[in-house]
């Protein structure tokens, strides 16, 4: 089992930055014109350097840092970081006084320079995010931490730049738990498994003895709530991530499957399937008391919460096919609110508030999409032969869900593969693992 | 052009082979018709045998958990067996197809497999013999992605249990 360091860090404002900024990131457009920006390696000197390449086996850490805030805001397909080979100015000059000239020569617009120095085995690396037409300095911050962190520093420093340039908090700084698949789809093996949102630091939470399905984080710590076959009894299970401390949530009769927490973190809600009919249950973590929430001889299941925990929406075939229904958190008022073409599944609310994502079916064809909480506005996203479940980064920007490849008459051809879209509809990725995987859930911001 | 003998007979046989070909492609096509009937498996290339004569699953149309005229007649056949065999007790395993969303198929399959076992204790066996479980999409017997195969995965099992 897994077990996470406790991780402090000590973030420090180390000048301040009243000067309004003139650049501004629209993450709302989509990535029609990412802003160019050029990510200097941060400097380091060679006595850090050698301390690191002792340590943790790494050449120049430096380069390494500004590699990982480099890919991630690559990543957002908002920015549009420029070669290195282009820069004019070297790193540790460049953070005490940019020459801001050779950095607009080069079209940049915002600038990144920074230091790391090794101090009584802890490493503090500071930043500064400067404006280069304007030729001001828009933020600068330094962080203490472990040496193993050091990936986290460069994912903290992507969130605070992505923070300043769009006025919303950044994604980065989060990890990504999903399941591990191998084998042939008869006899697949499955495993939970967790990584940093940007692919690196896989672990593996199961051994594969048992088959293991739709984990979900906790929004508020480092839970995980997940379906189990252990023992073959399909059951909610709640994990611990940082103890390795796992049990079976409730004392239910029969099958229970789709978790999710609620916002504050305290309840579980999910499906229980008795005598061939699936209500939905909530379970509170701290006095174990269940609650049915739904009553309907249909199938009632994918539950998830709004984020002010007033309403839920799930999918239910009430009305004789797979449909996206919202209802108080109490079961009372459910309204129906697909109405389009096709079936509706996998409902999950933003936590924004304004929106659900959902999964569609349609002649064949499987779509990814959102729609307002009223059901109107639908917009799909992504059309695929199949994806299903999507789930929220945590500012609700963006998307992450699973995609299955069609196979031949033997089995072969079939992949599952985790991707990531940005709510417009742009900027569609594949979020690389190391083995198949699918059933994606986002965490929270691991710091702030 | 002159065409020498052995030409000519290669054009010959290759204009057969064709023929034989497309024949060959026709009659797969109808044997998968043959095989499905209303979206629903009708054939035997995956079922077992509980006992002689008696065939351990049924099969269901996208969606359903509607038992059929078959299934029916395959579910009376178990419970003749299981009225014969009392010591003998069963685990019903739902399944689905591929095509449709993980969570939604779990409830899917535990519909299919109860619809069995209320039959089941319609025509007499007790609901003490009778446990269930649903795979949803993650057990397929045929791994292809195409409709005979779905429908072949579209299930329920009845399998012994001690």
């Amino acid at each position: 089992m897994y077990k996470i360091k406790l991780i402090s860090f000590l973030i420090v404002i180390f000048l301040s930055s009243s000067v309004h900024a003139l650049i501004e990131v629209d993450i709302t457009r989509g990535n029609l014109n990412p802003l160019p920006i050029a990510v200097s390696p941060l400097n380091s000197d060679k006595e850090t350097n050698d301390k690191f390449k002792k340590e943790i086996k790494i050449d120049n850490i430096g380069d390494e840092i500004s590699l990982v805030i480099e890919n991630n805001l690559k990543a957002t397909g908002l920015f549009n970081p420029l070669e290195k080979e282009a820069f004019l100015q070297k790193p540790d000059v460049a953070h005490l006084k940019p020459r801001f000239e050779d950095w607009s020569l080069i079209k940049a617009q915002a600038l990144i320079t920074g230091r790391v120095e090794f101090k009584d085995d802890k490493v503090r690396v500071e930043f500064r995010l400067w404006d280069v037409l304007a030729a001001r300095e828009m933020l600068a911050l330094a962080f203490t931490t472990v040496p193993n962190n050091w990936r986290r520093i460069g994912h903290i420093i992507s969130d605070k730049i992505y923070e300043r340039l769009t006025g919303e908090k950044g994604y980065f700084d989060t990890r990504i738990i999903y399941v591990s698949e191998k084998g042939p789809k008869t006899k697949r093996i499955k495993k939970l498994a967790i990584m940093d949102q940007d692919g690196f630091n896989t672990k593996y939470l199961t051994l594969g003895n048992e088959l293991v399905l739709t984990p979900r984080f906790n929004p508020t710590n480092q839970m995980v709530t997940y379906l189990s076959y252990f023992k073959n009894l399909p059951r909610v299970y709640l994990l611990d991530i940082e103890t390795g401390i796992q049990e079976v949530v409730g004392d239910f009769p029969g099958m229970t499957f789709a978790p999710r927490f609620s916002p504050d973190g305290k309840k579980i809600i999910m499906s229980f399937a008795k005598d061939g009919n699936s209500d939905i249950y909530t379970m509170d973590l701290e006095n174990r008391i269940v609650e049915r929430i739904s009553n309907h001889p249909s199938i009632d299941t994918s539950p998830s919460y709004s984020p002010d925990g007033k309403y839920i929406t799930f999918n239910s075939d009430r009305s004789g096919y797979q449909q996206i229904y919202v209802m108080k958190s109490d079961g009372s008022n459910v309204k129906r609110i697909s109405f389009g073409n096709g079936l509706y599944g996998t409902p999950v609310w933003s936590p924004r508030g304004d929106l659900i994502a959902f999964t569609k079916l349609h002649k064949g064809k499987f779509y990814i999409g959102v729609m307002r909480t009223d059901g109107k506005g639908e917009r799909l996203l992504t059309e695929n032969y199949y994806q299903e479940a999507p789930s929220w980064s945590p500012n609700g920007r963006v998307l992450i869900f699973y995609r299955e490849t069609k196979s031949n008459s033997e089995g072969e051809g079939f992949s599952a593969t985790l991707w990531s879209i940005d709510l417009t509809g742009y900027n569609e990725r594949q979020v690389i693992t190391e083995t198949d995987a699918s059933d994606p859930s986002w965490s929270s911001l691991l710091s702030n | 052009m002159i065409f020498t003998k052995s030409t000519y007979n290669l054009i010959l046989a290759s204009f057969f082979a064709l023929l034989l070909s497309a024949c060959a492609t026709q009659q797969k096509a109808a044997k998968i018709d043959s095989q499905i009937q209303g979206d629903v498996y009708t054939g035997t290339d995956t079922v077992e045998y509980l006992a002689a004569g008696v065939p351990d699953r049924v099969f269901f149309a996208t969606n359903e958990s509607v038992l059929t005229t078959a299934s029916r007649d395959t579910l009376r056949k178990q419970a003749a067996w299981l009225r014969k065999n009392s010591d003998i007790n069963v685990v019903l395993e739902g399944h689905a197809d591929e095509r449709g969303t993980r969570e939604y198929n779990l409830a899917l399959g535990e519909r299919r497999a109860n619809a069995a076992k209320d039959y089941l204790m319609t025509y007499g066996i007790s609901e003490n013999r009778i446990s269930v479980i649903s795979y949803g999409k993650e057990r397929p017997v045929d791994s292809g992605s195409n409709p005979l195969a779905w429908s072949k995965n579209r299930r329920s099992v009845t399998v012994k249990a001690n």
